[in-house]
């Protein structure tokens, strides 16, 4: 009996490294799209107050950053449907 | 040839109710967490589901050669009554672990129902043990843990990335991501799972002489296996969903979106290279580490343990149920006739226990963990004689007004709970 060590290893290492570059890019985008919270613990206070303050603002870069974090994601999604289909 | 046609039909059928239950069992594994964390409604995310189900039916042109995974000598042992008591054998697993609410391998459940059909038919020569322990048990361990740890460190890594985040900012995004993911699964499900039961309608029409060998499944193969998935994936199992979204762990928008994709990528990436994983047991186990990533998550590992134990027994169970049917269904036509009869029997008293205490997208997300335990202690208890006192639990109070019992449902399982501790045991011993 042999078991296919090198398989599983690869199918461990490839799962860790694109689900947590996934995830990572991905949450970069949300952070980037979104405000940032006024004090670590005044969550409800910035939800509260609409984040009108310039301070929380995300930058016209973040965002264009964001939008290239998106779009990374996608074409991950999209190289996982060639996977199915293929 | 008369009895062979009818013979094949009643396979070819029972292919079909068992890729019906395929698809119910695993709409878990692709919109639990999905619901639970409110990305799609209920009803949506089984209807997105079933949709991508059907289409990944279509998709794919590489059909499973060989429906055991080379498990079984298909060219000695597999006759149309091995299969087909093979089929009755996972058929039921599925129903009774649905019935527990345990999300367990329709896959093992099926190799389980040949293995044991083949055992009793033509001996223990019939099956390759090492490509049981390739096949089955090293990914029954590896899955999880893969999905696992890829998840938890996803969950950390996004929850540090985002702590200045409010959660109020973030959760569209992450709900957005959770769907995609969820919608990778649910193909690359209807993919695999659906090619496996074309594959056991085309070996069944192969070996009786309808279609030439090594052909292609024909057109309404594959519509009919599509449909019946989709219908299966539709109709949801609500109770499974409950247990994946709601029992394990409290899933929040991150962690959702971190086990869904942690999910994807691991069914994805181990079909890709060669290394088939359990859909269900990777989903399983990265909502686990989901629950784990979290800083103050708790996975209920009474729940985890209740799952284990039905993955460890899923492969035996319904190799039992198939080894049996397969002793009687040799037997001849009344044999057949008797293990059809005795399975739709089977098939309806499920039902109507599940009757008792129903789980619908109405009330999926209401309860947690003590969900299950209520569900097993009562089918223990039509089984069994029930010891005093607890019987009051799960019988008397949902029979009325099932659908709107928000208050009420909270306390019942927790009434039940101490009763039903020996759940596992019991769900063991009402299958076989």
């Amino acid at each position: 009996m042999s078991i296919d060590w090198a398989a599983l290893g690869q199918v461990f290492g490839v799962s860790l490294a694109v689900t947590v570059g996934v995830v990572g890019v991905f949450t970069l985008g949300i952070v980037g799209t979104s405000r940032k919270e006024l004090r670590p613990d005044g969550a409800a206070a910035a939800a509260a107050t609409g984040g009108v303050t310039a301070q929380g603002g995300a930058s016209a870069l973040a965002r264009s950053g964001a939008y290239a974090c998106f779009a990374l994601c996608a074409a991950v999604v999209a190289y996982g449907i060639y996977l199915i289909v293929a | 040839m008369e009895h062979i046609t009818l013979l094949i039909g009643i396979v070819i059928i029972t292919a079909l109710v068992f890729d019906f239950t395929n698809g119910f069992h695993d709409t878990a594994n692709a919109m639990a967490t999905t619901i639970s964390t409110g990305a799609l409604g209920p009803r949506v995310a089984v209807a997105m589901s079933a949709v991508l189900n059907l289409a990944g039916a279509f998709l794919s042109v590489e059909v499973a050669k060989t429906i055991s995974g080379g498990m079984l000598d298909e060219d000695s042992g597999i006759r149309p009554e091995v299969i087909f008591a093979g089929l009755v054998g996972a058929i039921l697993w599925n129903l009774v672990t649905w019935l527990a609410g345990l999300p367990s391998s329709s896959s093992h459940a099926l190799f389980g129902g040949l293995i044991g059909a083949t055992v009793a038919a033509v001996g223990i020569g019939g099956v390759n043990g090492d490509a049981i322990v390739m096949k089955v048990l090293i990914p029954a361990v590896a899955a999880p843990l893969v999905a696992g740890i890829a998840t938890v460190a996803a969950t950390r890594l996004t929850y540090r990335l985002g702590r200045d985040r409010a959660p109020e900012e973030t959760a569209k995004g992450y709900r957005a991501g959770q769907i995609a993911s969820a919608a990778l699964v649910s193909l690359a499900h209807g993919t695999n799972d659906a090619q496996k039961t074309m594959g056991v309608i085309t070996l069944a029409l192969v070996t009786g002489g309808v279609i030439a060998p090594d052909s292609d499944p024909p057109m309404w193969v594959i519509v009919s296996a599509g449909l019946a998935i989709a219908l299966g994936t539709y109709l949801g199992g609500w109770r499974i969903i409950r247990t994946m979204g709601k029992g394990i762990t409290d899933i929040q928008p991150p962690q959702g979106f971190a086990a869904q994709t942690g999910a994807a990528t691991v069914i994805l990436a181990s079909s890709h290279i060669g290394f088939a994983l359990s859909t269900t047991q990777v989903c399983s186990g990265a909502v686990m580490g989901a629950g784990l990533g979290r800083k103050g998550g708790v996975v209920r590992w009474s729940t985890a343990g209740r799952m284990v134990i039905a993955w460890v027994l899923t492969l035996p169970a319904a190799g039992l149920i198939a080894a049996g049917a397969a002793i009687l269904a040799d037997q001849g036509n009344w044999g057949v006739a008797a293990v059809a009869v005795l399975a739709i029997a089977a098939c309806g008293v499920i039902w109507v226990l599940s009757r008792r205490k129903p789980v619908d997208h109405s009330n999926v997300n209401e309860v947690g963990t003590s969900e299950p335990v209520g569900v097993v202690t009562a089918a223990l208890q039509s089984v069994a004689p029930p010891p005093v006192g607890s019987i009051a639990g799960p019988g008397s109070g949902t029979d009325t007004t099932a659908d709107s019992t928000t208050a009420t449902t909270t306390d019942q399982p927790k009434a039940v709970a101490t009763a039903g501790s020996a759940a596992p045991a019991a769900s063991s011993s009402t299958s076989s």
